[in-house]
């Protein structure tokens, strides 16, 4: 097993999955990232494209990992168009995971969009370690639920659970997962609330955590060169997303200033979330 | 900057500045953000050199624009990404105590001179000027490697700002001592040597260079040997505070460099590996070092390599 994960491998996508028109997963084989801790991330390299960070997603095949991407920019719409047998190129995995306490006993997975990725990795950690693990999964409307089926395998035959919401009420639960989350936690108490999504939906969701006094892990995104702690463009305040996170928890979140604030564009400005 | 006891083994001096100790951060590293300063800062970090500002914002390349090669080795074409005067300014206008050089980048005198205005209120140490960036066209070496165009850049840097003012040289066309000379003529105080070295990676198996721009910079434990000689040379043949910078990992490097004339050095390659706390461990050696050595204070050993 290759140990250096600053090693660029190239990898040949043995196997593509539509999850939506507009997201698709990428599978390959490569033992390092196949044992990536959950939150970590891989550079990305699309040949005379793109480099992007991607966060590892989970395959069933034993030695095999896996790349969700949702068609946005030139980079993740090129490996968007990746086909089967075509190469691609990975270094990683790379930041730190989320955290699992012993001591655990049920934890509330938030998730938005392809923010499920590490989460579902998670997930799969959890249930393995007998947490009982409730999952709440947002999407805009109907067509752009993901992994409804993946999770409902995860947590078949455990006391796990699953709550998908839309929305515009096309399917499951009418209503955002932040608005779910908030009904669940004033019935159920929990260890801990994981989240990943987009930035202001995560806000929220550490948010309500802090109000209900349950700790909360979020991993957080921005725009990367390096993903090694060089160039310094993942900076969060003092923090650089790559190497000290992605995750970070209530505690690091609270003393951020530009946490669902701002966060900075490619030539460095800052930039107000919309 | 007063120098307080505790630092004063290690404090240096580099023209009229005075550090706390001669650790610096390279231009191009972590170079965008105030608090990010003051993180280094409180990792005991002794001085920061910015990223490389421009009149306007520069998106740079797309990536891959840094990759790691093997044993310590770097590759970049960043392609000078920066926010611009005005943004910049406004993220180091909260600066109070952190000696900051701000390093500029630009392809006419112009240029600079604009910067200058803008950035000269702010409280800051000096500039460093890029005359050595090997990946962008009209700016950096192609500059460096003119030295009508260098004597004209710094001799205006110099008319519009009282503070000191480093040139940071590369290996390009122009032979390194003639272009440092150059820059010292026409009014800097000190000079940074040396920048990255042009340089290349291809993929094997995709057959495709793998920057984006497919030429860029070699920097760490590979181009250390090169920048210990250019100091070297620079320091012995002109006798002007020179900065070191290349490839510096180990508290061993920064002894090194300091041997062969450095006053100061600059890091930044190794964050990849090490991480911000790099400064913090790399001071407590240097430290140990002198003491091990019997050595009253770290400057003292600057240029001791040129006796032999």
């Amino acid at each position: 097993m290759p140990t250096n994960i600053d090693n660029r491998r190239i990898v040949k996508i043995s196997e593509t999955i539509a999850e939506t028109p507009t997201v698709k997963t990428l599978v390959f084989k490569d033992t390092l990232s196949y044992f990536a801790e959950p939150g970590q991330f891989l550079m990305v390299w699309i040949p005379r494209i793109e480099e992007i960070p991607m966060s590892v997603m989970i395959n069933s095949k034993e030695g095999f990992a896996a790349v969700t991407i949702r068609k946005f920019g030139i980079g993740s719409t090129s490996l968007f168009e990746r086909k089967k047998g075509d190469l691609i190129g990975i270094r990683g995995p790379y930041g730190n995971r989320f955290k699992l306490r012993k001591k655990y006993e049920k934890i509330l997975i938030v998730g938005g969009g392809t923010g499920l990725v590490p989460l579902l990795r998670l997930a799969t950690m959890a249930i393995n370690k007998k947490i009982k693990s409730t999952i709440v999964m947002g999407a805009r409307t109907k067509t752009e639920v993901l992994f409804e089926k993946l999770t409902k395998n995860i947590i078949s035959g455990t006391a796990s659970s699953l709550f998908v919401c839309t929305d515009d009420g096309s399917y499951g639960i009418k209503g955002t997962n932040v608005s779910e989350m908030t009904k669940i936690v004033r019935n159920e108490n929990f260890d801990c609330v994981y989240t990943c999504g987009p930035e202001l939906m995560m806000k929220a969701v550490v948010d309500i955590a802090k109000q209900n006094s349950i700790p909360v892990q979020a991993s957080l995104e921005r725009y990367m060169k390096c993903g090694i702690g060089i160039c310094g463009s993942c900076c969060l305040d003092s923090s650089l997303i790559c190497q000290d996170g992605t995750i970070f928890d209530g505690w690091q979140l609270s003393k951020m200033l530009e946490f669902g604030s701002t966060y900075r564009d490619k030539d460095g400005q800052k930039i107000k979330f919309a | 900057m007063s120098v307080d006891d505790k630092n004063f083994k290690l404090s240096v001096d580099i023209d009229e500045i005075t550090l706390r100790n001669p650790t610096m951060l390279a231009s191009g590293i972590l170079g965008i953000s105030q608090s990010i300063f003051e993180r280094l800062y409180d990792e005991n970090i002794g001085g920061i050199v910015t990223k490389s500002i421009s009149v306007e914002p520069m998106k740079g390349y797309p990536n891959p624009t840094i990759i790691p090669l093997s044993g310590g080795s770097y590759l970049n074409a960043v392609g000078l990404s920066n926010p611009g005067v005005i943004a910049f300014s406004e993220e180091l206008s909260q600066n109070k105590n952190i000696p900051i050089f701000i390093s500029l980048v630009g392809s006419s005198e112009k240029d600079f001179a604009k910067m200058i205005k803008v950035f000269d209120s702010l409280n800051i140490i000096g500039y460093e000027i890029n005359l050595s960036c090997p990946h962008v066209s009209k700016m950096g070496m192609e500059v460096g490697d003119d030295p009508e165009a260098v004597s004209k850049i710094v001799s205006t840097v110099r008319k519009n700002t009282k503070k000191p003012i480093s040139v940071k040289v590369g290996v390009g066309s122009v032979d390194v001592i003639e272009l440092a000379r150059t820059a010292i003529d026409a009014g800097a105080n000190i000079i940074t040597a040396i920048n990255t070295l042009r340089a290349m990676s291809i993929d094997v198996e995709t057959m495709m260079p793998i920057l984006s721009n497919r030429i860029g910079g070699l920097s760490g434990t590979a181009i250390k040997p090169i920048g210990i000689r250019c100091v070297y040379e620079i320091s012995k043949n002109l006798k002007v505070p020179v900065i070191g910078c290349g490839g510096i990992s180990t508290w061993q490097d920064v002894v090194e460099y300091m041997l062969a004339g450095a006053s100061a050095v600059q890091i930044g390659s190794v964050l990849g590996s090490a991480g911000p706390g790099i400064f913090n461990s790399i001071t407590k050696d240097l430290k140990k070092y002198i003491e091990r050595k019997g050595i009253m204070k770290i400057s003292e050993i600057v240029g001791i390599a040129h006796k032999y």
